[in-house]
């Protein structure tokens, strides 16, 4: 198994980096561009940055975002939302990304799938999904951060988009979402024992400690972080470090 | 100092972006261009470029950059070739049939094996941060473009075929995945390249990017 990578997690709706709990009642916490900044300077391994409410479409304020974080942020970036075709995944790679995040428009026609792998090759294709528990060691795949039902179970839905060509899965636990209750390990154990793939956990991670079970029990391949770094419980040093002293592997980063 | 200048060879393969604002981070001023004339007379240039082997040289033979690019080699010109951009320096590759590259480091790209040491499956592609390491203990970085970097600093990798060079003096730096050393920096002379992508790979990467712009 590689190092587990520490990812930071940001939200954008318009100009904004927004924070809720359960993908709503959004709390806008300021520039997106001053964030990611810290989180590249405390040795953040990547970045994602997710389109809240799909204002790609349109009114391009993530393609800026991104285009001006290529100006000083130097690791990779995963960027979604709104992306509903070929030619949205090129103007957001374009613009500096290195992976797309694709959640409602690959629910929708999961031919996008296979799309953007064979044009870009599938490390390049992050399937998003946002998974709601609906029974005991049942989750369903949600759109639109949580609000709208697709009636596909989580497990189906992540081997059909790894086989259709996704490279990667961001799983996101809507129930923990922003509650810092720490991940939905069950979720991430069910989805990383049926692929091959990298799993990103992302969702109630409240403190460092929370890293240690989700990889160790969970089976977890990366952590993305958004609350806890964020509101400044912990930065991705402190995150580094606990993780190090448990003998996880992590990046080698001089500053921790 | 002046402001150090480097001229990035835009051929249509793969984005342009990441690597000049990372560049003009360090501060150079960037000048993409296909033209001849401009690449024969820059001061060092950057050959990028990600995709496959054939396409890469395809482009290059369209606009008839293969005897620019080995005047620039003569001419003792700095040359960076960065993923498919190293991998194009070498003789020739496996992927899709064999194709020729440029030839000015000696050797051939051939798949990253898809078994570990131990004889475990491992995924290709290479995808993520992984260690500088020195391919034999008495090697060097000093006089490289590794020359401020230290072993164990890790860098970012994206790849499914690998850069074997036929003489272990041209290999500078190794990483190992799943115990396999794959080359991630080649030096021969005035030609560097790296495997991985220094612009993405935090200060590590942009330390690399300013030692190649000091050359």
């Amino acid at each position: 198994m590689g190092n587990i990578r520490l990812i930071a997690r940001l939200d954008i709706k318009g100009p904004n980096l927004i924070k809720g709990i359960h993908l709503e009642g959004l709390r806008v916490m300021g520039s997106p561009s001053e964030y990611a900044l810290r989180y590249y300077l405390q040795g953040a391994d990547e970045l994602i940055y997710m389109d809240c409410v799909a204002s790609l479409y349109g009114r391009n304020h993530l393609g800026d975002i991104v285009r001006s974080a290529a100006k000083d942020i130097f690791v990779p970036m995963t960027v979604g939302g709104g992306i509903r075709s070929v030619e949205d995944a090129t103007q957001i790679l374009r613009a500096g990304a290195d992976k797309v995040a694709v959640n409602t428009a690959a629910v929708s026609n999961p031919q996008l799938i296979t799309e953007i792998a064979r044009r870009f090759g599938s490390q390049c294709m992050v399937l998003s999904i946002e998974a709601k528990q609906v029974g005991p060691d049942r989750w369903e795949v949600f759109t639109d951060n949580g609000r709208e039902r697709t009636g596909q179970d989580v497990i189906d839905w992540v081997k059909r988009g790894v086989a259709m060509g996704a490279g990667e899965i961001l799983l996101t636990s809507v129930d923990r979402e922003g509650t810092r209750k720490g991940f939905d390990i069950a979720l991430v154990k069910a989805v990383s024992a049926e692929v091959a793939v990298p799993v990103i956990a992302s969702g109630g991670m409240g403190k460092p400690e929370d890293l240690l079970t989700v990889v160790g029990e969970g089976g977890a391949d990366a952590v993305a972080m958004a609350d806890i770094l964020h509101y400044k419980r912990a930065e991705i040093g402190d995150i580094r470090t606990v993780a190090k002293i448990a003998g996880l592997g992590v990046r080698y980063y001089e500053h921790s | 100092m002046s402001t150090p200048e480097v001229t990035v060879i835009d051929y249509g393969v793969g984005n342009l972006l990441s690597v000049q604002r990372a560049l003009e981070h360090c501060g150079a001023k960037v000048i993409l261009t296909a033209e001849p004339e401009q690449i024969l007379a820059a001061g060092r240039v950057l050959l990028p470029g990600v995709g496959a082997f054939d396409n890469g040289m395809q482009a290059l033979e369209r606009l008839g950059l293969v005897p620019v690019i080995h005047q620039l080699a003569l001419q003792k010109t700095p040359l960076l070739g960065i993923c498919l951009g190293m991998q194009l320096l070498l003789e020739e590759s496996e992927e899709y049939g064999l194709t020729s590259g440029l030839g000015l480091i000696p050797g051939r790209v051939i798949p990253i094996p898809n078994t570990s040491t131990e004889g475990r499956f491992q995924k290709i592609p290479h995808v993520g941060w992984n260690a500088l390491v020195l391919p034999t203990a008495d090697a060097a970085w000093k006089g490289t473009i590794l020359q401020t970097v230290v072993p164990g600093d890790a860098v970012y990798f994206v790849h499914s075929f690998m850069a074997k060079p036929k003489n272990e003096m041209h290999l500078v730096a190794n990483c190992l995945y799943g115990g396999v050393p794959i080359p991630a920096v080649l030096v021969n002379g005035n030609i560097s390249g790296c495997q991985f992508h220094p612009e993405k790979s935090g200060e590590v990467g942009l330390r690399i990017l300013r030692e190649f712009l000091s050359q």
